[in-house]
């Protein structure tokens, strides 16, 4: 069986951002780099299949040439090799991804045979797009599945389930299929010693796709304006817990 | 002024709050021209639609729509949009409305801006819309004949116009194709305690509540006031609570009454899930966490002491 996986590099914003570049991009001088949670549980999902069915998962990235760093992350845990598509670092719409995406898979199966699942987050960390799986499938003429929990591979179907009014809705497609996963889909594994260094010399096949003009023109970021309001402080350790109550009972809780 | 297309979800035999907050955005979109709201299969509610901002209600029926099939929903709202020769597609950003409208603009092969938060009508359509869960904000022009959108929930005001709307059945076209993906089956949830995304009162655990053990003042203080137990994403990594009580961008997003965060720091992308809580209490022994700053109310100290202080004062109380 083969799995490929898509992830994006975005850098790990945890409290207020800033901005840079005329307000058109977060400055990350002082963040990490990391991908999304639905991605990591894509990552985590690829190396399960090829361990219960043997083959290879393939992790792919459309991004700088740092995100080689998330590429070997991601074969550290056990995919077995990666697509790179390097980018001077702009970001690319939901429609130019997905295309650029599209052309790496037809070239990687004309050599290599079909990819029975191809993994991707439900949306990006950081443009909350919600399209890339949509086109991707579109364009290959697979049947898509977006925001899924449960994953269950047999006899060449996929059975997908996702969460909808308070239990799980359930879909089977035939495969090859794309499939968007949410977090929660499973708990990834952390990387070992020994998975890291096997990483560093598992193959990364770059490409530089031509970046299209942009049919959705980002024109600026803004950063919502949030009065910042100190917290009033009830009391300090244990002997706080009266004025706690009090004021549970003033709104009415107790 | 220009057509627009709406697409609208019915829940419990009414259209949903976030179809409604939709067609408050294609009405301002449409800036006097036709508003046309789209039910698919469940016409329940359809005839309310023109009091929401609907000049004409279209209610599509197939044979083979017996349950959720986003293709066969997408060529609807794109055959539909073709015959109507509508400026703009628009529809909520509920999971089922970011995936259809997504899938329309698969089709078209048109740009497609995922839930807007703001929509300025004219050639170019140019709308603000969330990043990050809601932490950012992008302003972008959509470059195109025809504009394809999803309103971020609870960000676009609805738009009560008392005005009323024909409504008129549409004989749906499908291909096998649009009805490959479809739901073939539904799996009931396990009974269980209060639900996270419904609750009154959420009581939650950070990585400061060190454990799975570390849990239990917190489920105990969760039980004292009927609320339900949530936690943060370093809580759910390392495998000491299940991800459906992840509170977050990526996991349930909550309106409470009372949110009490307990060894919780307040990264954005938690915060993201509790924009909707009416106060907040934070619990942590750090006095310049960020989560300072998003609290109403702050204890400083140990939660695994704060919190059992706090039961035992309930109880007392109680008598
Ligand atoms: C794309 C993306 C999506 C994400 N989605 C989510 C999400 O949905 N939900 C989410 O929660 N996070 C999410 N995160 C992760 C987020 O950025 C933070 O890493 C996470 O919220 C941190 O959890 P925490 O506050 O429990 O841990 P920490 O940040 O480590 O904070 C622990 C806090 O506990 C306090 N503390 C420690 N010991 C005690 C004690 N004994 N008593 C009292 N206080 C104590 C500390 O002072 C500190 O403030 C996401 C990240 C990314 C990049
Ligand atoms: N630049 C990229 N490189 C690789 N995968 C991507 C890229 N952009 C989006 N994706 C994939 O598509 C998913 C949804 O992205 P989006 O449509 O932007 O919300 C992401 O979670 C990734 O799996």
């Amino acid at each position: 069986m083969r799995v490929l996986v898509c992830i994006k590099r975005v850098p790990a914003v945890a409290g207020r951002i800033t901005l840079t570049d005329g307000d058109r991009a977060i400055d990350a001088q002082y963040l990490g780099f990391a991908i999304g949670p639905h991605e990591e549980c894509g990552v985590e999902e690829a190396v399960r299949l090829i361990e219960a069915n043997s083959g290879e998962s393939v992790v792919l990235t459309l991004g700088p040439a740092e995100a080689t760093e998330q590429l070997r992350d991601a074969m550290a845990l056990g995919i077995t090799r990666a697509i790179h598509l390097v980018t001077g670092g702009e970001e690319w719409d939901g429609q130019s991804a997905a295309a650029a995406i599209v052309d790496a898979v037809r070239a990687d199966e004309a050599a290599n045979g079909p990819f029975d699942l191809i993994l991707l987050g439900n949306e990006s960390a950081d443009s909350g797009g919600y399209q890339v799986p949509v086109r991707v499938g579109r364009a290959l003429g697979r049947p898509v599945v977006a925001g899924i929990k449960g994953l269950t591979v047999a006899d060449g179907m996929a059975r997908l389930e996702q969460e909808a009014g308070g239990g799980r809705d359930v879909y089977e497609v035939p495969l090859p299929a794309v499939v968007s996963v949410l977090e929660g889909l499973n708990l990834p594994r952390y990387p070992s010693v020994p998975g890291r260094i096997r990483a560093k010399s598992k193959p990364i096949a770059p490409s530089s796709p031509e970046r299209p003009e942009q049919r959705l023109g980002m024109i600026r970021l803004v950063v919502p304006q949030v009065a910042a309001t100190e917290a009033t402080v009830l009391g300090h350790g244990p002997d706080a817990a009266p004025a706690v109550v009090d004021m549970l009972a003033s709104l009415g809780v107790l | 002024m220009s057509a627009v297309l709406c697409l609208v979800t019915v829940a419990d035999g009414a259209a949903d709050e976030v179809s409604l907050q939709a067609l408050g955005a294609a009405s301002a979109l449409a800036s006097g021209g036709a508003v046309h709201a789209l039910v698919i299969g469940d016409a329940a509610g359809a005839g309310d639609l023109g009091a929401w901002g609907a000049t004409q209600v279209h209610v599509a029926t197939h044979a083979s729509l017996t349950s959720f099939a986003p293709d066969a929903w997408a060529r609807i709202l794109a055959d539909l949009a073709d015959t109507l020769d509508v400026a703009a597609v628009v529809g909520p950003g509920s999971d089922a409305g970011n995936t259809v409208l997504a899938r329309v603009a698969a089709r078209l092969d048109v740009p497609f801006a995922a839930n807007c938060t703001a929509v300025v009508p004219g050639d170019t359509v140019v709308v603000t819309r969330a990043r990050w869960g809601g932490s950012l904000f992008e302003e972008a022009a959509i470059n195109a004949q025809r504009a394809i959108l999803t309103t971020q929930p609870h960000a676009v005001a609805k738009a009560s116009t008392g005005g009323s709307a024909a409504v008129a059945s549409y004989a749906a076209t499908l291909d096998d194709a649009d009805l490959a993906v479809r739901v073939v089956g539904h799996v009931a949830a396990a009974k269980g305690g209060v639900s996270l995304a419904e609750a009154k009162i959420v009581v939650s655990g950070g990585r400061g509540a060190g454990s799975t053990e570390g849990f239990a003042p917190i489920e105990e203080l969760a039980g004292l006031l009927g609320a339900a137990v949530g936690c943060s994403r370093a809580v759910t990594i390392s495998g000491w609570r299940p991800h459906t009580d992840q509170v977050g961008q990526t996991g349930t997003k909550i309106a409470p009454d009372l949110y009490i965060a307990c060894g919780i720091s307040g990264a954005t992308q938690h915060m993201a899930g509790v924009k909707g809580a009416k106060t907040i209490l934070a619990i942590n022994k750090d006095h310049e966490a960020p989560i300072m700053t998003g609290a109403d109310y702050a204890v400083i100290g140990d939660l695994a002491v704060v919190v059992p202080a706090i039961s035992a004062e309930i109880r007392r109380r109680r008598g």
